[in-house]
């Protein structure tokens, strides 16, 4: 199946009110007081969570696309990404503004000094170029296999994104250990693909065919 | 022409809803602080009354109950902070008994009754700074430690209390922490007059999720100190390993008294949030309570003892 492109449109539209959800009940949270009785803590950790689960989202749209062979899913890709990357500017403004108050200096120490917001902050560092050469332009001007390798930044971010959920937990690491579980799947699933690729290479003494290389690059090209 | 048969119930005999609720809360309530039927008569409504005043309260704004009793920390009722107020039927806070045992030359157990018994009940209103980095004041209704510790004559050899909690493993949170939850302290602190050995809270009995229906409180060190639903204290003549020390020796000291100049390894102790406040306040050197017990650790350092 493969919606035409008034139907994906419609699909991508809806989907961007979706995405938009989470911020929107949050705020609707704060404004009805019923966040709890630390409302900036509650705002703070569920944009970080939505980070996490946006990251995770996206990087199940390949695997869907392969098994499934719904190739239009990889058009959602990029706005799914760009909302991963727009919630882990959120959780970092809750941080800066809400939590800290612009104390430029406490977070300079708290980035320096505590492990879990180094690894926080540099994974949201490694997500802008990404957000940055989101657009066809980029793809075009990096070239397909230039921007699939820098894209390719997002398996290390998805595991800085983990250890930071699991450094920052006093105890309980029910929930980190619940999405540390899924990107190990995410990204072993990847690793499993290169390796069968490798070894039919190995065996059939052949170049493999570039499944998706072609595709990737007409998909973005206008 | 229509022609109405009369109602089986007429509608003035439906009770309205939020009648019916009240009257369900006030029914699970006062099930739940069945510890109520312990107290004399007429306070079956379970306020602790009349308190006495104290002059270690302090007079800064206090944190809404709301607050106080649904932002909590008492993992064996699970792990959020909004837990504990949700499971409080995992916790029976009557009959109670309370026995002090180890170095002590009058070992004995305690009903609650006797323990409300002990001494007048006072109000204290204390600060209370969570490690984490939030902080409150309550209100809370209790007597001094020491007066119970009194009643137990601790032998000379006594160097150290050891304070456990209920655990039920059949209602409870397993695994997360070495249950049941213990804690600690040296004698001197526990005899100190800030310690507080609470029953209450806002003039009513401790409500479940704040550690019901007695609990320690020692507002210059942080929260986790100030352990819940207490069922022995144990005089030692050595420093016990307490639950938090066996979870993370590098991230929780034993004395673990609040200071802002030695941060936690994963985050800066340096400020606090006040529930309720939007803005961080500096946290101040053991909670504010600096002046009167800043002498017992005199020439320690709290970088070591942490």
């Amino acid at each position: 199946m493969t919606p035409s492109s008034p139907q994906l449109s419609a699909i991508k539209s809806a989907l961007f009110l979706v995405c938009l959800i989470p911020a929107f009940l949050l705020w609707r949270g704060f404004e009805l007081d019923t966040l709890g009785a630390n409302p900036i803590e509650t705002i703070t950790r569920s944009l970080g969570e939505w980070t996490l689960r946006f990251l995770l989202i996206t990087l199940t749209v390949t695997p869907l696309r392969k098994y499934t062979g719904w190739h239009w899913l990889i058009r959602l890709r990029r706005m799914l990404g760009l909302f991963t990357f727009a919630y882990g500017v959120s959780h970092l403004l809750t941080y800066v503004w809400l939590d800290q108050f612009f104390d430029w200096e406490a977070i300079a120490r708290d980035i320096i000094k505590r492990p879990f917001i180094t690894v926080g902050f540099a994974a949201l560092m490694l997500m802008l170029p990404l957000a940055v050469t989101s657009s066809n332009y980029a793809i075009r001007k990096l070239g397909g296999r230039r921007w699939q390798s820098l894209h390719r930044a997002i398996y290390p971010i998805a595991i800085l994104g983990c250890v930071h959920f699991w450094w920052l937990v006093k105890k309980d690491v029910t929930w980190p250990l619940v999405y540390t579980v899924i990107t190990v799947a995410l990204l072993g699933i990847r690793a499993w693909w290169r390796e069968q690729e490798r070894r039919k290479q190995l065996a059939g003494g052949y170049l493999p065919k570039p499944k998706f290389e072609g595709k990737v690059i007409k998909i973005f090209a206008k | 022409m229509l022609i109405r048969s009369p109602a089986d119930i007429l509608p003035s005999e439906i009770t309205a809803p939020d009648v019916y609720r009240a009257r369900r809360r006030f029914i699970a309530q006062a099930g739940g602080l069945a510890l109520a039927t312990a107290l004399p008569a007429g306070h079956a409504h379970a306020a602790l009354g009349p308190l006495v005043a104290s002059p270690l309260s302090t007079a800064e704004g206090q944190t809404s109950r709301k607050a106080v009793t649904t932002y909590n920390n008492f993992y064996e009722l699970g792990t959020d902070k909004s837990d504990p107020a949700e499971n409080t039927h995992r916790l029976k806070p009557a009959p109670w008994q309370l026995r002090i045992e180890g170095l002590v030359n009058k070992p004995r157990t305690f009903g609650i009754e006797e323990i409300l018994k002990l001494a007048p009940l006072e109000e204290r209103i204390y600060r209370m700074r969570c490690v984490e980095g939030w902080s409150m004041v309550i209100p809370w209704v209790g007597i001094p430690l020491a007066t119970l510790l009194k009643q137990a004559d601790p032998q000379g050899s006594a160097k150290y209390v050891e304070f456990v909690s209920h655990y039920d493993k059949t209602t409870m949170t397993r695994g997360v922490l070495d249950w049941p939850y213990t804690e600690g302290l040296r004698l001197d602190e526990a005899r100190h007059p800030l310690t507080l050995l609470a029953v209450g809270l806002y003039g009513d009995v401790l409500p479940v999720q704040n550690g019901a229906p007695v609990r320690l409180v020692v507002p210059w060190k942080y929260g986790f100190k100030s352990g819940k639903s207490i069922v022995a204290i144990r005089l030692l003549e050595k420093q016990p390993v307490t639950a938090w020390m066996k979870a993370g020796p590098s991230e929780y000291g034993f004395y673990s008294n609040v200071n802002p100049d030695v941060d936690h390894p994963r985050w800066s102790q340096a400020t606090e949030r006040r529930i309720g406040e939007f803005t961080k306040r500096k946290t101040l050197m053991y909670n504010g309570y600096a002046d009167q017990v800043a002498a017992m650790y005199s020439g320690m350092d709290l970088r070591r003892f942490f």
